[in-house]
C-alpha cells in the first residue's frame, strides 16, 4: 500500500510517471561496458596470499605480462584526509614487491581474446614468501601485531575522537548504563554487473577513452590522469549504462589505471571484464566493524549520554576518493541517530588489515550504527521493563531544527510521527495476540522496530568537516533548449538505475512548461557533462535536482524575456505552459520551439538586450538534510534450525517532497531487500590465512524473491527547508533501517531464551549457537537446560 | 582447446554461422560471436540468471550451456521479444510496474518469465514465486518484478 500525498495540480513533480530510461533496457538496447569489442583483452593475475613478499613472477615464454616493474613513473593511489591523525598509505596499481590481500592484482596478462588471456594467466606463477597476515581488526590492534603498512604504526590509519564537555559528570550521575557489543561482518555490495573497463587509444588525438562501470566518471578521470601523470583533457571517461553500483563503483579500481596505461602503451583498445569471483574477493568490501556502544539513562529511561568505541576494518588500502574515513567517521558523526542526547563520547578507529579494501556501500556505516543503537534501545527497554516503542517515544527528537551533540543540524523531520504511523499500521496489540497464539503452537514470532535518520544531500561543508581533500558536495547542470525546441540537461551526476533521467526531467518540465518526454538528461561522459561528482550517498535528486531547478529557473527567465519581446507584452503577464509562452488573459502565444529559433537564428531582433542562445547553467551545494523513517519487521524464527523467515516488512518514512512516487518506492524496496540480505544472509568469510571462503554467489548469498516479504510503505512528506526542491534523498534508507528491525525482531522472537543476537548477519549458525549457549530451559527437548 | 567447430546458431529466427571452441559458452557466443549483447552475464556459474535465454522453448542459463549444444535449436533472446515496435506484454508490464532499475538483470528476468508462462500459462502464485527466485536482482527488491510478471501473465492468458 502506498499513500503519497497527491501531486499538486497538473504539475509533473509528484506524479508516478513511467521512466524514460526503460524502453531501451527492456528491449536489450542498454549499452553496458562489457558490450564493447576490443583489440586486446586482459586478465589480472591476483595474489593467492594475504601477506608476503613477492619472490618471483614466472610467465610463459612469449606472453605479454606486465608487472609493477614495467610501470615506471606510475604513482601510487594515495587518497588524502587532513584530520583525525590520518596516515596516507599508497596503493601501487600492481603489487610492488609486497602483497597485502588475497586478490590484489600482481600482474596483468594481455592477449587477443579473453579466453587466451585467462589461459596464459593460469600459467603465470607467482611465488610469495608469506608473512603472518592480519585479518581481524581487533587482532590487528593488539600490541606487537605485524604491521601491514610501515606508514601506519599499530595498523591504525585514522583515529577520530570526540567528547562533549561535562560528559564524565553526566555519565557518573546517570541511573542506569546499558551496553551493547555489536559486530557487523564483512559484506560486498554485489551489483549484478561486476566491474569492467574498456580503454581505447585514438591515434589522431593521442587521447584515451575509458568506458567503465563507474558511479563517478569525472573523479575517475582526475585520479587516473594524476596517477599516470598526463593532462586530464587527454582522457575521456564514459560511464555508459551501469548495472548497479551501491557504492562499490564509486571508488577508483586500480585495474582502470592499468587499462589506460596499456591503451597508451599499445596505442590500441584494451578491455577487462571482472568475473564474479574477482568481484567477491577484490571488488571492494564494506561493513566489517566492531562497535561497543553504551548508553547512560536517567530513571525515566531518558538517554543522557552515549559512549562508543568504533573499530572499522578498512582492509589493505584507503579507497579513493572518499578515503577509508568514510565508515569510521560517518559512524562517529551520526551514531546518536534520531535520539535527543546531549552528551557523547566517541573513539573511532580505522584499522588496516590484510583483507580486501573497504569502500562505501549503500548506507555506509549507518546500517551498522542504526543496528547497534536500536539494539541498545531494545536492551534498555527490557532493563527498564518498558515497551520498546515507549523508550523510543521518550527519546526521539521532536523539536526541530535540532543541533546534535556533534553539531549536526537536523532539519524538519517527523521522527515521532513516523513511529506512531508505523505502530498504528502494524497493529501491535493484534500482533502480540497472534504471537502468543503462535507460541502456544511452538512457533516463535517476533516484532522489531528501527527508527533512524538518514542524512542525505551532503554538501561540501559536510565533507570538509571530515578533512577530506576532495569534497564532493556540489553539482552542476547545463540546460539547453536547442534550436528545435527540444531540451537537453547535461548533468555531473551519474545515475545507474535511480531513474534520474525521469525525475530531473519532471523538475525541469514544471519550471519551463514542457512535458518531460521532450527533455533529454545526458550524463556519464566527461566530454559532454559538466564536471561533477557522480551518484552516491542519496545525493543526486537533492543536489542535481537543485542544480536542475536553478538552471531551469534561469532558462524560464530568459524564455519570458524572449516571449515578452516577441509578444510585446509585460514579462509578468507571460505564462509558460504546454510548450508555449502565453500572454495571460489573451489568446496570444508563441511556442518554445519558435522562441528557440529566434534565440539562435534571429538574435538581431533582440537589439542586444538578450544574449544569443538558450543555455543556462545551475550549480547547487546544499547544507544537507535528513530523511527519517520507522521500519517494522515481523519474523518467524525456527528454533530448531535457526532459520529466519521475514513475514512482513512495514515502513513509515519521510523523505520530504517526493518527485516521482513510483521511483521513490522502488528505491525503498531495493534498499530493504539489501538490508534483509545484510541482516540474514550476506557475509564475506575469510579463513585464518586470509583466503576467502565465499567467492561465488552460492556461498555469498544476496536475497532472492523468496526471502523478501511483501513491503508496506507509508509516507509523510515534510518539505525540506534546506533543499531547494524540498526533496530529501532516500536511496539508502531501506538498507539503513532493515537490519536493525529484523534483528530486533529475532531477539523479540527468542526473548524467552535470554539470548542476545547482536551480530549481523544473524545466520542460522549464529542463532543456533546462541540458543545452544542459552542457559534457559528449552521446550524442544523436554525443558532440559542448555540443550536447545 | 583452441580448435574451432563450425556451427549455426539460430537466434530470434536469424541464422548466425560461427566458429567456436568446444568450451565456448552459449552466453559468450550469443554476445561476442553473434553480437547480441542484450543477454547479460552476471556470474558465469549459473546462480544469478542474468544470462537466461529461451532454447527450444525452455528458459536456460546460457552461461551453463555450451554454444555447440545449442546448434540448430531455436534460441530466443531479449532482442527478439518485442514484435517489431510492439512490446511484449512482459516488457510493457516491467515498465508499468517499475520492475527494473539498473536494467542489468532485466533481460534474464524477462526471458525467464516469458519462457515459464508460455509453458505454464496458469501457473499459481507460489510456483511463480519459486520460478522468479531462481534469478537475482539487486535493485528492485523483487516486489515490483512479481507484480509485473503477474500482470503480464494475466494479459498473456487473455490472448
Amino acid at each position: 500500500m502506498t499513500a503519497h500525498t497527491k501531486g499538486s495540480g497538473l504539475k509533473w513533480v509528484g506524479r508516478a510517471i513511467r521512466r524514460l530510461e526503460d524502453p531501451a533496457l527492456v528491449t536489450g538496447q542498454g549499452r553496458f561496458t562489457a558490450d564493447l569489442p576490443a583489440m586486446h583483452w586482459v586478465r589480472f593475475v591476483r595474489s593467492p596470499n594475504a601477506s608476503g613478499k613477492i619472490a618471483k613472477i614466472d610467465a610463459p615464454n612469449g606472453a605479454t605480462v606486465i608487472t609493477a616493474a614495467d610501470l615506471k613513473g606510475v604513482k601510487k593511489i594515495t587518497p588524502m584526509l587532513h584530520k583525525f591523525n590520518y596516515k596516507p598509505v599508497g596503493q601501487p596499481v600492481l603489487a610492488d614487491g609486497v602483497v597485502r590481500f588475497v586478490g590484489e592484482p600482481v600482474a596483468v596478462v594481455v592477449a587477443a581474446s579473453e579466453e587466451a588471456a585467462e589461459d596464459i594467466a593460469d600459467l603465470v606463477e607467482v611465488t610469495i614468501d608469506e608473512t603472518t597476515p592480519m585479518i581481524d581488526a581487533r587482532a590487528a590492534l593488539q600490541s606487537g601485531a605485524p604491521q601491514v603498512h610501515a606508514e601506519a604504526p599499530g595498523n591504525v590509519i585514522l583515529e577520530g575522537k570526540f567528547k562533549t564537555p561535562d560528559f564524565d559528570a553526566t555519565w557518573k550521575g546517570s541511573y542506569k548504563i546499558i551496553t551493547v557489543e555489536a559486530r557487523s561482518r564483512r559484506q560486498n555490495a554485489t551489483p549484478m554487473e561486476a566491474r569492467g573497463g574498456h580503454a581505447a587509444y585514438d591515434a589522431s588525438t593521442g587521447r584515451v577513452t575509458l568506458t567503465c562501470t563507474t558511479q563517478m566518471p569525472h573523479l575517475m578521470r582526475t585520479a587516473i590522469a594524476d596517477v599516470l601523470g598526463f593532462a586530464e583533457s587527454d582522457l575521456r571517461v564514459i560511464a555508459p549504462d551501469v548495472g548497479g553500483g551501491f557504492g562499490q563503483k564509486m571508488s577508483l579500481a586500480a585495474e582502470y589505471v592499468v587499462l589506460v596505461w596499456l591503451a597508451r602503451k599499445l596505442k590500441s583498445s584494451v578491455a577487462w571484464t571482472e568475473d564474479r569471483r574477482e568481484n567477491l574477493i577484490a571488488g571492494f568490501h564494506a561493513r566489517d566493524q566492531y562497535i561497543t556502544l553504551a548508553g547512560a539513562f536517567d530513571k525515566n529511561a531518558k538517554l543522557l549520554a552515549l559512549k562508543t568505541d568504533i573499530v572499522s576494518n578498512i582492509g589493505a588500502y584507503s579507497c579513493f576518493p572518499t578515503t577509508c574515513g568514510v565508515e569510521p567517521l560517518m559512524a562517529m558523526a551520526e551514531m546518536p541517530g534520531p535520539y535527543d542526547v546531549r552528551h557523547y563520547e566517541c573513539l573511532a578507529r580505522g584499522v588496516i588489515t590484510n583483507t580486501c579494501t573497504m569502500a562505501p556501500y549503500r548506507g555506509v556505516s549507518r546500517p551498522v550504527i542504526t543496528f547497534t543503537l536500536e539494539r541498545l534501545m531494545d536492551k534498555a527497554a527490557s532493563a527498564f521493563a518498558i515497551d520498546p516503542i515507549d523508550i523510543r517515544r521518550r527519546n526521539l527528537i521532536d523539536k526541530l531544527p535540532y543541533t546534535s551533540a556533534m553539531g549536526l543540524v537536523y532539519d524538519e523531520a517527523t521522527y515521532k510521527q513516523t513511529l506512531e504511523m508505523a505502530v498504528k499500521a502494524i497493529d501491535v496489540p493484534a500482533f502480540r495476540a497472534r504471537q502468543k497464539a503462535a507460541r502456544a503452537q511452538g512457533r516463535h514470532l517476533g516484532i522489531g522496530f528501527a527508527t533512524f535518520s538518514e542524512r542525505t544531500g551532503y554538501g561540501s561543508p559536510a565533507f570538509a568537516a571530515r578533512g577530506m581533500e576532495i569534497t564532493p558536495g556540489w553539482e552542476t547542470v547545463i540546460l539547453t533548449v536547442d534550436p528545435s525546441g527540444f531540451v537537453e540537461a547535461r548533468i555531473g551526476s551519474s545515475p545507474h538505475g535511480q531513474g534520474l533521467r525521469t525525475t530531473l526531467a519532471q523538475i525541469i518540465a514544471d519550471e519551463i512548461g514542457v512535458t518531460p518526454d521532450v527533455i533529454k538528461v545526458v550524463h556519464g561522459d566527461t566530454d559532454i557533462a559538466p564536471y561533477g561528482w557522480g551518484t552516491f550517498a542519496s545525493r543526486s535528486l537533492v543536489i542535481s535536482g537543485g542544480a536542475s531547478l536553478i538552471a531551469a529557473q534561469k532558462v524560464r527567465a530568459k524564455l519570458i524575456k524572449i516571449a515578452s519581446h516577441m509578444l510585446e507584452a509585460a514579462p509578468h503577464d507571460i505564462m509558460l505552459e504546454n510548450g508555449t509562452a502565453k500572454v495571460a488573459g489573451t489568446d496570444r502565444f508563441v511556442s518554445i520551439a519558435k522562441m528557440a529559433r529566434e534565440a539562435y537564428h534571429q538574435t538581431h531582433r533582440f537589439k542586444g538586450e538578450i544574449e544569443p542562445g538558450l543555455t543556462e547553467t545551475g550549480s547547487y551545494d546544499p547544507p544537507g538534510t535528513f530523511s527519517n523513517a520507522c521500519h517494522v519487521a515481523i519474523v518467524e524464527v525456527d528454533v530448531e534450525t535457526g532459520r529466519v523467515t521475514v513475514e512482513k516488512f512495514l515502513v513509515a518514512e519521510d523523505a520530504g517532497r517526493i518527485i516521482n512516487p513510483m521511483i521513490a518506492d522502488g528505491q525503498v524496496h531495493g534498499g530493504i531487500a539489501q538490508g534483509i540480505g545484510n541482516a540474514l544472509l550476506e557475509e564475506i568469510i575469510y579463513d585464518e590465512s586470509g583466503g576467502i571462503l565465499t567467492a561465488n554467489l552460492a556461498d555469498y548469498m544476496p536475497p532472492t524473491a523468496r526471502e523478501i516479504p511483501p513491503i508496506e510503505l507509508h509516507h509523510i512528506e515534510t518539505p525540506s527547508t534546506t533543499s531547494i526542491t524540498k526533496a530529501k534523498g532516500l536511496g539508502e534508507g531501506g538498507c539503513i533501517g532493515a537490519p536493525a528491525a529484523i534483528i530486533n525482531a529475532i531477539n523479540d522472537a527468542l526473548s524467552e531464551y535470554g539470548v542476545q543476537i547482536d551480530e549481523m548477519p544473524a545466520t542460522p549458525q549464529r542463532i543456533r549457537a546462541a540458543l545452544r549457549a542459552s542457559s534457559l530451559p528449552s521446550p524442544l527437548w523436554g525443558g532440559e537446560k542448555g540443550t536447545a | 582447446m583452441t580448435d574451432k567447430t563450425d556451427i549455426t546458431l539460430t537466434i530470434n529466427g536469424r541464422d548466425h554461422a560461427i566458429a567456436v571452441e568446444p568450451r565456448r559458452t552459449l552466453a559468450d557466443a550469443i554476445r561476442e560471436d553473434c553480437g547480441q549483447t542484450g543477454t547479460h552475464i552476471g556470474c558465469e556459474h549459473g546462480v544469478c540468471g542474468a544470462c537466461t535465454v529461451i532454447v527450444d522453448g525452455e528458459p536456460v542459463r546460457s552461461c551453463l550451456m555450451f554454444a555447440v549444444q545449442a546448434a540448430g535449436k531455436p534460441i530466443r533472446t531479449i532482442e527478439g521479444l518485442a514484435d517489431g515496435e510492439r512490446l511484449h506484454p512482459m516488457q510493457q508490464a516491467f515498465m508499468d510496474h517499475h520492475g527494473l532499475q539498473c536494467g542489468f538483470c532485466t533481460p534474464g528476468f524477462l526471458m525467464l518469465a516469458v519462457g515459464v508462462l508460455e509453458r505454464e500459462p496458469d501457473i499459481g502464485d507460489e510456483a511463480l514465486l519459486d520460478v522468479l527466485s531462481s534469478n537475482l536482482c539487486r535493485c528492485t527488491g523483487y516486489q515490483n518484478i512479481i507484480k509485473a510478471v503477474r500482470a503480464a501473465a494475466k494479459e498473456m492468458r487473455g490472448k
